[in-house]
């Protein structure tokens, strides 16, 4: 990765200009011909340093409903209570932390009765209860790792 | 943020999510790739966009780093038992500390105290530790507990899928 890489990537945190010649604009911004950012992107895509670009959306404001939840799950059982949830489609990210509360899941469905079946679904399943903390206001969304 | 965004652009962004699920393409004309697709013309699709910005259904059109690769290795959720007087003063000036990615508000549960969060990320734990002092500092006397819950191991994450009604899953 180069001093142009991270620039290009600091750069595309924060997203590329809503303007006819995206491409462009970037190109005059990074003093780099277009076509080369893209090449360059690419690359870091390629290489697994960048895992996506594209739209980030708010999926929330397009319907839907979310939730954040906890399970506190005994180690013996932690992988298969794992295992369990990475095949549910609605789970759509899972991680361990460091906590009695130590598995930590965003459930996204298209309805809050859907959330509500799927909790009572993974409680039923796991004989766990399930710590429910849905979203009560977004004071912030903006993830940017400086380089 | 406005409050709702036309079912006509709705239905359009839902076709956005669907179109661009794997990513934009890295072509020169990204807004006529989508255009054409969309069955609408490039200013129109650009137009759409910046409306879908505008009324918050797309953040950004942006890269995200794998922050593993970048170095930011630690992450912690940090979470707060802030007087409920004070959250919503409070909340967004800890959301407008630059160390913090995402925070919300989250209701109490028995057995669940906090209902501020603020997640962190850092190159390193004494980093991490830092960003809960800087935070820790903001709330004061109004915050009575904390804690930070760090990632120790990602067991699931998927990219964005529109949650499909339970029935037509089937």
């Amino acid at each position: 990765m180069d001093d142009l890489d991270r620039r290009l990537i600091d750069r595309l945190q924060y997203g590329l200009p809503l303007v006819r010649r995206p491409w462009e604009a970037l190109a005059d911004e990074l003093a780099a011909p277009p076509a080369e950012l893209r090449r360059r992107v690419q690359a870091l895509l390629d290489d697994g340093t960048l895992t996506r670009f594209g739209p980030m959306f708010d999926i929330e404001r397009l319907g839907g409903a979310f939730t954040l939840a906890a399970l506190a799950v005994p180690e013996t059982r932690f992988e298969e209570v794992a295992a369990l949830l990475h095949d549910l489609p609605e789970v759509a990210h899972n991680y361990r932390r460091e906590h009695a509360y130590n598995m930590w899941f965003v459930l996204a469905c298209a309805t809050p009765a859907d959330v509500a079946a799927s909790l009572a679904r993974i409680e039923a399943r796991t004989g766990l209860a399930v710590l429910d903390l849905p979203k009560e206001a977004t004071y912030h969304v903006g993830l940017h790792f400086p380089l | 943020m406005s409050a709702c965004i036309s079912p006509s652009d709705a239905d359009l962004a839902r076709r956005l999510v669907a179109l661009t699920e794997a990513g934009l393409p890295l072509v020169e004309d990204p807004w006529g790739w989508l255009a054409e697709r969309l069955g609408l013309s490039p200013d129109a699709t650009l137009a759409l966009l910046a409306r879908l910005h505008a009324d918050g259904a797309i953040r950004r059109i942006a890269a995200v780093p794998n922050h593993y690769r970048l170095g930011y290795r630690h992450n912690g959720m940090t979470v707060w038992d802030v007087a409920d007087d004070a959250i919503e003063r409070l909340g967004p000036a800890v959301g407008t500390l630059p160390c913090v990615s995402h925070c919300y508000r989250r209701p109490r549960k028995d057995g669940w105290r906090y209902n501020l969060f603020a997640m962190v990320h850092g190159r390193s734990a004494a980093e991490i530790d830092g960003y809960r002092a800087e935070i820790r500092a903001l709330l004061g006397d109004a915050c009575r507990a904390d804690d930070m819950l760090v990632s120790s191991r990602i067991l699931k994450k998927t990219g964005l899928r529109l949650g499909e009604p339970r029935s037509r899953m089937r």
